[in-house]
């Protein structure tokens, strides 16, 4: 029941976009959400769409996969459509009862909705082609400046990478317990919310003693193997960049550049 | 009741002719599909027919990823098959309109590592949580909590103290209280002795035998033929999803070799009685306990005239 849950979740196939540096897909992640929030125009998201597009054309991950991730955003895009339908001032469309919609509402409406959509699938594309492992790694570098700045980048990393390792395990631990607790007669679809929150209980206790239990052993077992942090440590795959990030950066340029033209020059 | 055995009997089925009455579980042709219609479909369970009795002690054995401990889950109805159907006391559990959390009072299940389940203050408030569940007043939950303490032997001076201060064996044996405590007819355990020292597995498994013998239907899935082959009336191996054999513990020890086929192998005690018989000794080969492999060679040493 816990396993639709797809968000951040790896997408294993042999593609351009798998091969990348994890800096390259983090970097141009990093740009296209910002080249979505520049200007408000057709064109722009025209453009937009057709990056999005092709990247996943070239990643090779199936759209059916990608779209079942949005099922749980579908809530949030609907509250943020509706309010901006029927809140803008502008020129009113239609009214009934007391709701109107504006020319103006139902543009930046379907702006939004457009945005948080490619939003969502631009960055989920991000974990979807890039291996957990990569995807700190590649952050650690990115980040390493920071370094000088007294920031913990290679801790914060670190924990990163044991948060999600631990999603499946953790998901698959809630499996088990809300199943033994169902099986004494737990109940957790009836009653009122408090009575339902109350009835989490069961759940809750057993699964942070065993979240503790794993983060116990995990400690120890990095201790016992000499873990002592980042300073010193060396990779045994050093991420280097190749020939295929070279243009991969120089299409994200041509990119931000058609974006912030198109932004400036275009009429619609 | 009459005309409930006339509804029951139009309503197709393997065993429709007797199921006026009848007791115990009857699974006809149960198959379970993991993630169907997505890459990762696998068939956990492929067409299983078995017929349960009341008070049966049964083994279920297999290697890891046989479908035991899905087949399991289907018992209290927490997995729904995908095809086929399982008769509790003669109702279809996948009827519409079955009271799912009623079975559940009925068949108790013990998940592996049951401990890890716990969650009260105080060992007693945590095997309060089943009868709790099931809607008793108070004064009969606490006693049928402490009749299920009892039952698993801890020491009256743990009843009030946090089940995590507890060691491994008892923890389970508490967990395990939580589950009796609910006064199944049915009891399942998924590896009751999987993590324990000998002296706690000898504990465990002493009382689940306790626990038969006052009149529980009892299915024991294992992996160590050790276990099973001391205790249980008959075993049921699984391979693939799909049951391979299914019998006595002496029928099914008989044939090892094929059970080393699937990655299992007969209890020591056989495997030595059979080394034996091959090197000429006159010797039974469906022994599989210790006291009859030793009453067995006191016998032959007998006959060659106590040398």
């Amino acid at each position: 029941m816990l396993r639709d849950i797809t968000l951040g979740q790896y997408y294993q196939t042999e593609s351009v976009i798998h091969r990348l540096d994890p800096r390259t897909k983090i970097t141009a992640t990093f740009f296209y959400i910002i080249s979505l929030f520049l200007f408000n125009r057709v064109s722009v998201y025209a453009l937009a769409f057709l990056f999005l597009g092709s990247v996943i054309a070239l990643s090779r991950v199936p759209l059916s996969f990608i779209f079942r991730g949005m099922k749980s955003i579908v809530f949030l895009l609907l509250v943020t459509v509706v309010f901006n339908l029927f809140l803008t001032p502008g020129y009113p469309l239609i009214s009934f009862w007391r709701f109107t919609i504006t020319d103006q509402g139902l543009i930046i409406a379907s702006f939004t909705a457009t945005r948080l959509i490619f939003l969502i699938v631009g960055s989920s594309l991000l974990t979807l082609t890039t291996t957990p492992n990569n995807l700190t790694d590649g952050l650690e570098r990115l980040l390493n400046p920071l370094k000088t700045f007294r920031v913990p980048v290679h801790e914060v990393a670190m924990m990163m990478s044991i948060a999600l390792r631990f999603i499946p395990i953790l998901l698959d631990e809630t499996d088990k317990i809300m199943k033994a607790q169902l099986s004494r007669g737990a109940d957790f679809e009836h009653g009122n919310l408090i009575k339902r929150a109350k009835n989490l209980i069961p759940i809750l206790v057993p699964l942070f003693v065993s979240a503790f239990r794993r983060a116990n052993d995990l400690a120890l077992a990095m201790e016992a193997r000499c873990y002592r942090g980042g300073d010193g440590r060396t990779k045994m795959k050093p991420l280097r960049y190749q020939s295929r990030d070279r243009i991969a950066y120089g299409i994200l340029v041509l990119y931000i550049a058609g974006i912030i033209l198109a932004g400036r020059f275009s009429p619609i | 009741m009459s005309w409930c055995g006339s509804f029951a009997l139009w309503r197709g089925g393997e065993y429709k002719d007797n199921r006026d009455g009848q007791m115990g579980i009857i699974i006809n042709h149960l198959s379970y599909v993991y993630g169907a219609n997505t890459s990762y479909e696998i068939r956990a369970l492929d067409d299983i027919s078995l017929k349960i009795e009341d008070g049966e002690f049964i083994g279920l054995i297999g290697h890891t990823g046989s479908g035991k401990s899905t087949l399991a889950q289907h018992l209290n109805g927490l997995l729904k098959a995908t095809e086929g159907e399982l008769f509790f006391n003669g109702e279809n559990i996948y009827e519409k309109g079955f009271d799912m959390r009623a079975l559940r009072f009925k068949v108790g299940l013990v998940f592996q590592y049951p401990e890890h389940q716990l969650f009260e203050e105080t060992v007693f408030k945590d095997v309060c949580f089943g009868p709790k569940n099931k809607g008793l007043g108070k004064k009969e939950t606490d006693l049928t909590a402490f009749d299920a303490l009892q039952k698993v032997h801890l020491p009256e001076k743990y009843y009030f103290s946090s089940p995590f201060e507890l060691s491994g064996g008892q923890k389970r044996c508490v967990a395990i209280a939580g589950v009796l405590a609910m006064k199944p007819e049915v009891l399942v355990l998924d590896e009751p002795t999987a993590g324990l020292d000998p002296q706690g597995r000898k504990e465990i498994l002493t009382l689940i035998r306790e626990l038969n013998h006052a009149g529980t239907t009892v299915i024991l899935i294992s992996h160590s033929m050790e276990d099973v082959a001391d205790f249980v009336g008959r075993i049921v191996v699984m391979n693939h999803g799909r049951v391979l054999m299914d019998g006595t513990p002496g029928e099914v020890f008989r044939r090892s070799e094929e059970l080393e086929e699937v990655g299992l192998s007969a209890p020591r005690v056989t495997r030595v009685m059979k080394k034996l018989k091959e090197q000429g000794f006159p010797l039974r080969e469906d022994v599989t306990t210790t006291e009859e492999a030793a009453r067995e060679i006191l016998k032959v040493r007998q006959l060659f005239g106590g040398v």
